[in-house]
């Protein structure tokens, strides 16, 4: 001890590097390594994976000699709003718009309706055949669209329904294995007592589903709307399939025709592709939770 | 309408049915939509197209040949085989990729940081915005001159590759494309990281473990159910890739990616061919069931359940008692 004493008298000498060393082996300095560690990839590949977007922004809003220079000029001088309005009206972009509603907005009260409908019966009532058939369900999950897609072709064909939006937006008010699963489980959750005390009050079936489940799935189905929305809008391969009149082209096809047609204009071509863009990114920002809880939900618990 | 739904309890009127009955018939109604769906539009339609894979349907006129569509595919159509490979090494390149890229993210975002949600919507939104939109923005980003990605590299002096255009890496670039969309793999991972119990964590610190040995022996143990659950859905989706090839290359330069799913379409949709393409699906399908078969049947050795690891730990207290 007295050792230790005399010494702490005496004014040691380290060296720099020594003084580092130490100092980087503290506990809190090791956990401000980490975290700066941490931040510096995260920002580097925020950067990395916004860039394209924050590009697509900035074509959008350059004329045709602005889009080819070198280097990048990010901040367009002058900024070319016109864009917008030129690209949108060259080809009939507000038609194929409407378009995209409808399709859109009729999948999803069809798969809404008939997710809650579908999943009432897997999920709270209790007859033969419902194990059975839960898992024909599960199994359909997997199945790849594939071997029923040109049947269903076929089907909607000999129906006349090949150039018209029906056979996009019909198929989801008979359920989708998916989305039924989904609601399923989140039905299960629910307490037994809800239903057993409706059924004291005298409802029947119908109104225990409208009146007592319905309103406690809210979340499930504003996820199954928000997602099937998204996939609605953003779907290429059906209308591709199903539609060849240009009247009644979806934004998707549009958008591939209208590339086929300005390929060079870079401007345009980014403003329009924006443009398309545009709803499902402002759906995204304001039902950000949902959107996250329910891929959680299926993801992880599913 | 609905009155046989009524329950017994407190119905006045004699019911006709026996409240089990009712329940039955209620849990049938309701699920009607569903099953009249699943044979309408996916049993019918499967039967069908099996039926129709023998035979060389063309829209106009139909006969009975036999294997002749499934020996075909082998003997005379090159492409199968072809498009077969491309897209399993699609499959094989970007299943693992997104797996990595999303876990690797979805750690650095469990690490207790500042501003998680921010951080999560950069991350998240561009797999949001899948879609054409995305695919014209990225024909863009890798056009050869002018392109995003060129720029930038040349920057630094560098002569970056067509991307597009050559059909030595065209099929890498397409893997690109799709890594754009890792968001929506990443946010599952954190979800599955932010479950995990931080006893086990604690546990593992006093029995001296460090960082790395926590992620081998605790994280991807613990998530390993959802990684399985990813992969099997990542190979059954990227095995099905077809908006990207068909708008971006077309499929081509020299059919470097000539994905199956522009073979099916093209024998389907341009040349009519219905029977040739579904025999074609079938083939796929069987692909696709082979491959997750293969991934159950390797999964099984690794991935860690929790619920049939107490239910064994159960028997085995039972059987020492």
């Amino acid at each position: 001890m007295a050792v230790t004493k005399s010494n702490a008298l005496v004014p040691v000498e380290q060296g720099t590097w020594q003084r580092i060393g130490s100092y980087l082996r503290r506990k809190s300095v090791q956990h401000n390594l980490n975290m700066g560690f941490v931040y510096s990839v995260l920002t580097l590949s925020a950067v990395v994976i916004s860039i394209p977007l924050v590009w697509m922004v900035s074509t959008s809003l350059k004329d045709a000699t602005q889009v080819f220079t070198w280097p990048i000029e990010w901040l367009p001088n002058p900024i070319r709003w016109l864009n917008y309005p030129e690209a949108l009206s060259a080809r009939p972009f507000g038609l194929w718009a409407g378009n995209s509603m409808i399709t859109a907005g009729m999948s999803v009260i069809g798969h809404c309706l008939s997710a809650t409908v579908v999943a009432f019966a897997f999920a709270r009532l209790r007859w033969r055949g419902r194990d059975v058939l839960f898992l024909v369900m599960l199994s359909a999950l997997m199945l790849p669209q594939e071997v029923t897609l040109i049947p269903q072709f076929l089907i909607f064909r000999q129906l006349g329904w090949v150039n018209t939006l029906y056979p996009l937006f019909i198929p989801p008010f008979f359920g989708g294995a998916f989305n039924i699963f989904i609601m399923r489980q989140f039905m299960v959750m629910l307490p037994r007592e809800l239903d057993d005390a409706a059924r004291m009050d005298g409802c029947n079936y119908f109104q225990i589903l409208t009146r007592i489940i319905g309103p406690q799935v809210l979340p499930a189905m504003g996820f199954i709307a928000i997602n099937t929305f998204r996939n609605r809008w953003n779907d290429f391969f059906h209308p591709l399939i199903y539609l060849n009149d240009p009247q009644l082209f979806t934004l998707a096809l549009g958008l591939r025709s209208f590339r086929g047609e300005y390929a060079i204009e870079w401007g345009y071509l980014m403003a329009a592709s924006l443009a398309v863009m545009l709803p499902v990114m402002v759906m995204f920002f304001f039902t950000q939770r949902y959107f996250i809880q329910g891929m959680v939900f299926t993801g992880v618990k599913g | 309408m609905f009155s046989f739904l009524r329950p017994r309890m407190l119905s006045f009127r004699r019911p006709r049915l026996s409240m089990s009955a009712q329940e039955e018939l209620a849990g049938w109604l309701f699920a009607s939509p569903w099953i009249i769906g699943f044979i309408v539009l996916t049993l019918g339609p499967m039967l069908f197209s099996l039926g129709m894979s023998f035979t060389n349907y063309d829209l106009f006129s139909w006969k009975w040949i036999g294997f002749t569509n499934f020996i075909r595919m082998f003997t005379f159509d090159d492409l199968v085989l072809r498009s077969l490979s491309v897209t399993l090494r699609y499959a094989f390149l970007s299943v693992p990729l997104h797996l990595i890229f999303g876990f690797c993210l979805a750690l650095l975002l469990n690490q207790k940081i500042r501003g998680l949600s921010i951080w999560r919507t950069i991350f998240y939104l561009p797999s949001v915005l899948s879609g054409v939109a995305v695919i014209v923005l990225w024909v863009l980003v890798l056009s050869p001159e002018f392109g995003l990605l060129n720029s930038l590299l040349a920057n630094f002096g560098i002569e970056g590759p067509n991307w597009l255009g050559d059909p030595k890496i065209a099929l890498y670039s397409l893997v690109l494309m799709s890594l754009w969309g890792v968001g929506s793999s990443m946010l599952i991972y954190l979800a599955g990281l932010q479950g995990i119990p931080t006893e086990m964590y604690d546990a593992a610190k006093v029995d001296g473990a460090n960082d790395f040995q926590q992620l081998i022996y605790v994280t991807i143990p613990m998530m390993s159910p959802v990684i399985f659950f990813n992969l099997v859905l990542g190979i059954i989706g990227s095995l099905q890739t077809f908006d990207t090839a068909f708008i971006a290359t077309g499929g081509g330069p020299a059919y470097s990616t000539y994905f199956y799913m522009l073979h099916l379409f093209s024998n389907a949709f341009l040349e009519l061919k219905m029977g040739y393409a579904s025999a074609l699906a079938w083939l796929l399908f069987i692909v696709i069931m082979l491959l997750t078969m293969l991934v159950f049947r390797f999964g099984a050795a690794w991935v860690f359940y929790e619920e049939t690891f107490k239910k064994e730990k159960k028997k085995r207290v039972k059987g020492a008692g």
